[in-house]
């Protein structure tokens, strides 16, 4: 019990060590995946200012914040993302730009890499022009590949990102090419985790077991055939885990996100976790948010835990899971993270991979998927747009703000 | 497999950002959406790679600094982590013509 009690209080003498800066949740994409709220229109009109945004650079760096994300929505909406880099950078930030690159010309990146960009992450949906212009919902495949180019010749370390799902896990050969071409430092091939717009459409975008494999075997023969200098990640999504991941390395001991309106909270998803006001830097400082509040301080630890996870000798190690899977799956954000295989819920996690098994065995090799032959099993998604999210938030109202 | 002598020069490899950090009271190295928190002596040791040095130069100069230190020790401890350093691709090495 004690021990649980100085683990607690350690975690809160912990540093934000990453800032998740959210610029903004305008995004010329429609990726049916999104992390982004459900409802995320509603944060339009309320945007931080730029001197907003360079306080809560300001007070995350003097809690000994050292990585900034800048992301979005598209940070590149942000007619100020300079004025944001350079502060950031004067700060001391290692300042790091997740971006689809829509919205970027070769002078704008020549621009940001002035004001002092550390590294860019390009986001790809597709290997090619058809199956990426179809996720991102916006024509996009021959401006992404151009940027990378472009982000190349001005000498930014470059990360490119494929989020992978059903409909594009067997495009993964030609992903690493892709990438290969584009000499990128980095590959995250990062499957969807289903949270948000990911969840709503999980039906027509979890892989089936067997594509994982396919996927990740494709990946390994990869890495031995070409031991170059491009390193490569592959997230399996943790439906396929027998245990959860302790989410964002531990609640509220290393991650902090500020959303485009302000609010401040230990992973991007946490608004949906109800009984929470958020702690909002318009009304309170970075460091009460962090250190003070409610939120950050409900599952720090272990203290806050039922059973099975209470008595469980792994309890540290995955510290329950995702706060916000548990939410989502059981309506309890106390529960155990339905993942793990010890949670009386985990049956759920099963039917729902099991689902997934049968609609990609519906193809002839159970790998890959044609877009342009939709079947009648697989439901049409739900792309992130204004309207979808009015009609989702109309017809679940399930989110508590 | 690069032979690292004395006589090697080296230098902090540009894809990584070295930094002193007072919240964690110790020197990093900052790279694409992560961070190495180095030890004391390691930090002092890259602190002396941000421009071009030869490994007797950092030998020499980290005795004087720390002249109660063993300076056959500190002498294997730098050598030691220069290698370390150079197999996680933190150093750009070149080799000295003599």
């Amino acid at each position: 019990m004690s021990d649980s009690i100085t683990i607690a209080s350690d975690q809160q003498q912990s540093i934000p060590l990453w800032l998740l800066a959210e610029l903004s949740y305008s995004c010329p994409l429609q990726c049916a995946y999104c992390s982004n709220p459900i409802n995320y229109p509603e944060a339009r009109s309320s945007e931080l200012s730029t001197d907003e945004w360079k306080t809560v650079f300001k007070d995350a760096r003097k809690m000994g914040a050292v990585q900034l994300g800048l992301s979005g929505g598209e940070p590149l909406v942000r007619p100020d993302l300079e004025e944001l880099i350079a502060e950031a950078r004067a700060l001391g930030f290692y300042t790091n730009l997740i971006t689809s690159a829509v919205g970027a010309d070769a002078a704008r990146l020549a621009a940001i890499r002035e004001a002092g960009l550390d590294h860019i992450q390009i986001s790809f949906q597709g290997s090619n022009q058809a199956v990426n212009d179809h996720f991102a919902g916006t024509k996009s495949f021959h401006h992404k590949v151009m940027m990378a180019k472009e982000a190349k010749k001005l000498g930014f370390p470059m990360v490119l990102n494929f989020v992978l799902h059903r409909q594009n896990i067997h495009q993964i050969a030609d992903m690493l090419k892709l990438a290969e071409d584009l000499n990128a430092d980095f590959v995250e091939l990062a499957n969807s985790q289903y949270y948000g717009w990911a969840l709503k459409n999980i039906d027509a975008l979890l892989p089936s077991r067997q594509q994982l494999v396919n996927a990740e075997a494709i990946t390994n023969d990869f890495r031995k055939n070409h031991q170059g200098n491009m390193d490569v990640i592959f997230v399996v999504p943790d439906y396929y885990e027998n245990r959860p991941k302790a989410c964002c390395n531990g609640w509220g001991t290393t991650f902090v996100t500020v959303t485009p309106d302000g609010d401040v909270q230990p992973c991007q998803s946490a608004q949906v976790l109800p009984g929470f006001e958020l702690p909002n830097v318009r009304r309170q400082s970075l460091e009460w948010a962090w250190r003070e509040s409610p939120l950050f301080n409900a599952f720090r630890g272990t203290e806050w835990m039922q059973e099975p996870c209470r008595s469980c000798p792994e309890k540290e190690q995955d510290l329950g899971g995702c706060r916000c899977q548990a939410y989502l799956l059981t309506g309890d954000a106390y529960a155990t993270d339905p993942v793990c295989d010890l949670s009386p819920k985990h049956s759920d996690i099963e039917r729902v991979v099991a689902s997934a098994q049968n609609i990609a065995d519906l193809n002839d090799d159970g790998f890959s998927y044609d877009i342009n032959k939709a079947d009648d099993i697989t439901q049409p998604l739900l792309f992130r747009n204004p309207k979808n999210a009015k009609i989702l938030t109309k017809k679940i109202g399930e989110h508590n703000d | 497999m690069i032979n690292i002598s004395d006589s090697t020069s080296v230098k902090l490899s540009s894809q990584f950002r070295f930094q002193w950090e007072e919240a964690q009271q110790s020197f990093v190295l900052l790279y694409p959406e992560g961070m190495i928190q180095l030890s004391a002596s390691a930090g002092e040791i890259l602190n002396r790679c941000q421009q071009q040095i030869t490994i007797a130069e950092i030998i020499s100069d980290l005795q004087t600094a720390f002249a109660e230190a063993d300076p056959n020790e500190l002498a294997a401890d730098v050598r030691e982590f220069i290698q370390e350093a150079n197999d996680q691709a933190w150093l750009e090495i070149k080799h000295q013509k003599l």
